[in-house]
């Protein structure tokens, strides 16, 4: 199977690693993510403004190019995920969003919400499947207790996302388990780890960085992983005391590409 | 010649503000046909109806056009008014000119000029009716209820002291419902077994009234008056005749795992069993799920211990059939489902319920013999840790909820305020050590001594009543529940850590209430609600004849509430029992037997049921004669809906009353 793979802008820079690792697990799991060329910023955060559409066009020139080229969608992001997800779902629900895009766009194929998005996760959950996946593992993470922390962009809107139950997920616990080692289920694992905070208040994301670590470790995590850049950067900071790691990375280290 | 007279009413302002009254009176007296034309302040009152009579015989009226509200309101108060005057009653005719005219229109020009349309259209109409005569039908004099909580409980007990047989058919083991499971009722706090279990056993013993436990509808035919049903029952591997109740045979039974429903699960029975002390029918029943000698042939101790000879494995599921003159749906209510709203954690701690487990726990027949203990300490009561010492309620979980969210419902449950302030109040009286907490959206306590119960659990027992929802329950690794919740009125976050948080989870339908509904051709609402035939005037029936309502059913209500509305839908069908003859609507359809193709366009619309075909034999024009199928409706269970008549390819099927040719005449006389 063949993806047209939108890796948005922090996976070219700060997050290398979960773009680099998963492309490396694609091989070995027998599916192809190819590149939309000329990609751009999905604009990091989905636009509540109602008469906003300018900032939802690049995510339907990517959606328009997975579809010229007949295949899902494929993305890591967590942010970017949510953000061409629900312009999706626009284009699918609200004729007025879908004609201004077009009418801005001037495609060739007027696009209506045809391509399928679908998370990293989702492929091998429904693609390749975990029992398959558990079957290639040749490293299993042996006595390893990892919380999968998905913080809120990655299963809200619910209805929207529909990847799993936003409040009580196991997607990734799953993915945890077929890579041989134990989840840790805590209750802040769907928590906000404090978003663009950063910018303006570390100090608030200073003290979700310690609620999520706190909640973790009390039920013995040794380490998170995640497919966030945003929350890898606001949780992976010289106060953590858990490590963070993309789940990409824990999959390529099981799978035995890590180099 | 006609002779027709054309009433007009002002409806005080309620149509004189809009329509010129007098000039449609005027412009009546244009129509050929009209003789008498008149306007009235109140058409309704005892003057305007005797204005109505008084003329019909002056004038020696052929037909009367009233135009005034709508027919639904008053159609059968001027029938009446005619029928004395020596009309036949469907010689009048309504012409709407309040609902469908003054109260949608501003201007007296536009109003006028419709109301005179409208009027036009009627005279059109009643020139073409026919006078008719309604149909008699038997009545069977047996009433059937459907669910035997207290609504169903109540209904019967109320038909049979009447003098009329009645059967509840019950899909449970037992009768008693809901109630059974509840411990003590607002806002007298009475125990609810004490006031249940009497009913349940009148219902028992009187002769008249019989219950089929562990049975379920499986179809119903008829209409009112004369309705078939097959009722399913059950196999429960008992001779009810024989058993005795005496539980040997559960003392002795091996398999002790088995999910104990009555208890919400919180313990095990065993897979014979009676659901509770006070069951009625008190007799054992076998769940083939679960017994050893159903599932592989072997065991059968039960067998060798019953002194009664009562238990048989070899029982099937039989199928019996009863008429019934009137039928009562009682098939009352579930908590919905919450796994979907698991930021309250419920799927993941055993130390989150809902309200309806808390009920379970507090009783004294309940699986900690009325001790409240958090379910993780179930098997472990004695603990220290056991007892909980903080309590946080969550309101409306599910109910009023404008989100998508699966299984959440728009309406207010109506009564989780009460019972959650009862069980506060109960908590702090009988557990003085227990801090409380209840996060509310408003608290609806309207009814009699119901706001009083709620301030004394505020003021009295100090129960911390917080404005505000809850948004996450996060269970911690010790097992107490950090509660993470909203104060609106001070504006903070609050952190709460709790030993036990009881959800007041939104109620709705039973399950079986959508089939039922099917069977009965009783409408239902998108929440699965029966739909009461008129919200305010109405509502103990429904908009199908000889089908009542009766309990949450019909809406949220409590217990009050429920039995008051089960003892008036037991009134209706006394006075449907009561009758020898049930006078029909005449309006029915008919067939052209000559125009009829025989095609069953008909018989495949028709939601009642009420054409068969047959084939009969025709004289042709060459005098030889020729069989033919064609289509024959029978009045006492034609509705006269006129979905036939629409469906009739060759225009054969029309319907007494609004004919086709009526309706064509007042679409001409709409468009002059």
């Amino acid at each position: 199977m063949k993806y047209s793979y939108f890796p948005g802008c922090t996976l070219k820079s700060k997050a290398t690693e979960l773009d680099k690792y998963a492309r490396d697990c694609a091989a070995v799991l027998g599916f192809e993510m190819e590149e939309i060329e000329n990609w751009q910023c999905c604009g990091g955060v989905y636009p509540m403004a109602r008469d906003e559409i300018a900032t939802k066009l690049s995510s339907v020139r990517a959606l328009a190019d997975a579809k010229a080229h007949g295949r899902k969608l494929l993305t890591l992001c967590s942010a970017c995920h949510n953000v061409i997800k629900q312009v999706n779902n626009d284009i699918l629900t609200d004729s007025d969003i879908c004609s201004r895009a077009n009418n801005y766009l001037k495609l060739d194929d007027p696009y209506n919400g045809e391509t399928e998005v679908v998370h990293y996760l989702e492929v091998l959950r429904d693609e390749v499947g975990f029992g398959e996946l558990k079957k290639a593992v040749k490293n299993p993470l042996k006595g390893k207790k990892i919380a999968a922390y998905y913080g809120c962009l990655l299963l809200r809107p619910g209805a929207v996302m529909a990847m799993d139950d936003p409040e009580n997920p196991r997607i990734m616990e799953d993915l945890i388990r077929a890579l041989g080692a134990e989840p840790v289920i805590y209750p802040q694992r769907n928590e906000c780890c404090g978003g663009y905070l950063s910018l303006d208040d570390p100090e608030a994301v200073a003290k979700r960085r310690k609620k999520i670590a706190d909640s973790a470790k009390e039920f013995g995590a040794d380490m998170f992983i995640t497919a966030c850049p945003l929350c890898m950067y606001n949780l992976n900071k010289a106060d953590s005391s858990v490590p963070v790691y993309y789940f990409t990375e824990l999959l390529a280290e099981a799978l035995g590409v890590k180099e | 010649m006609h002779r027709i007279g054309v009433f007009v009413c002002h409806c005080g302002t309620n149509i004189a503000a809009t329509v010129d009254v007098k000039a449609v009176a005027e412009a009546a007296l244009n129509e050929t046909g009209v003789v008498f034309s008149a306007d009235y302040q109140y058409m309704c009152s005892e003057a305007g109806q005797t204005l109505v009579q008084d003329t019909i015989k002056e004038h020696k009226l052929t037909g009367v056009v009233v135009c005034s509200c709508s027919p639904r309101m008053h159609e059968a108060t001027f029938r009446k008014a005619a029928a004395k005057a020596g009309l036949n009653s469907y010689m009048v005719e309504i012409a709407n000119i309040r609902e469908q005219c003054s109260w949608i229109h501003k201007d007296m020009m536009s109003g006028t000029e419709k109301a005179v349309i409208l009027m036009r259209a009627a005279v059109a109409k009643v020139k073409l009716n026919a006078p008719l005569t309604p149909g008699q039908t038997p009545v069977t004099k047996r009433a059937l209820v459907i669910g035997g909580g207290i609504a169903g409980i109540q209904t019967a007990l109320d038909i049979a002291e009447a003098g009329f047989d009645v059967d509840i058919v019950e899909k449970q083991p037992t009768i008693g419902g809901k109630m059974t499971q509840i411990d003590k009722t607002f806002p007298t706090l009475d125990c609810a077994s004490c006031i249940l279990t009497p009913k349940m056993v009148d219902c028992a013993q009187n002769e008249k009234i019989h219950i089929y436990s562990y049975s379920e509808v499986e179809s119903v035919t008829g209409f009112v008056g004369n309705f078939t049903v097959k009722i399913k029952r059950k196999a429960r591997y008992i001779d009810e005749k024989k058993c005795t109740g005496c539980g040997e045979c559960i003392e002795k039974c091996p398999m002790k795992k088995v999910p104990n429903e009555f208890n919400l699960g919180l313990d095990n029975r065993k897979a014979i069993y009676i659901p509770f002390a006070q069951a009625v029918p008190k007799v054992a029943t076998i769940d083939s799920n679960y017994c050893i000698k159903l599932k592989t042939g072997k065991c059968g101790l039960c067998s060798t211990v019953c002194g009664a000879g009562a238990i048989d494995y070899t029982q099937q599921d039989t199928i019996i059939e009863e008429k019934y003159g009137a039928i009562v749906a009682a098939t009352g209510y579930n908590p919905i489902n919450i796994e979907k709203f698991d930021e309250f954690a419920y799927s993941q701690s055993p130390d989150v319920i809902t309200s309806l487990e808390l009920e379970r726990l507090m009783n004294a027949a309940g699986p900690s013999n009325g001790t409240l203990v958090r379910p993780s300490y179930l098997s472990n009561q004695h603990d220290p840790e056991a007892h909980p010492h903080t309590i946080v309620f969550v309101q409306c979980v599910g109910s009023r909820s404008t989100e998508c969210r699966k299984g959440s419902k728009e309406y207010c449950s109506k009564i989780c305020c009460m019972y959650t302030a009862k069980h506060a109040m109960l908590i702090r009286e009988k557990y003085p050590d227990t801090d409380v907490y209840v996060f509310y959206i408003d608290v609806r306590t309207p009814g009699k001594l119901f706001d009083e119960f709620y301030r004394r659990a505020v003021e009295q027992y100090g129960v911390h009543y917080i404005k505000g929802m809850v948004g996450k329950v996060a269970p911690k690794a010790d097992g107490k529940l950090n509660v993470q919740a909203s104060d609106l009125i001070s504006n903070e976050q609050l952190h709460i850590d709790a030993d036990l948080v009881v959800l007041a989870t939104a109620i709705e339908p039973d399950k079986s209430a959508r089939s039922i509904g099917t069977m009965l051709t009783a409408s239902m609402d998108t929440n699965d609600f029966f739909t009461e035939a008129h919200p305010k005037l109405r509502p103990v029936e429904s908009p199908t004849a000889g089908v009542f309502l009766s309990g949450v059913a019909q809406g949220p209500k409590d217990i009050p509430e429920t039995v008051t509305q089960a003892s008036a839908a037991a009134a209706k069908v006394i006075g449907i029992l009561v009758k020898d003859q049930l006078t029909g609507n005449p309006c029915v359809a008919h067939s052209d037997e000559l125009m009829c193709n025989g095609c069953s366009a008909c018989e495949k619309v028709c939601p009642y049921g009420a054409i068969t075909y047959s084939d009969k034999e025709f004289r042709q024009p060459d005098r030889t004669v020729a069989i033919r199928r064609v289509a024959s409706v029978n009045p006492a269970v034609c509705q006269g809906c006129g979905a036939c008549t629409v469906a009739c390819p060759s225009g054969a099927m029309d319907l007494k009353g609004f004919s086709n040719q009526q309706i064509m005449a007042e679409v001409d006389a709409i468009c002059r």
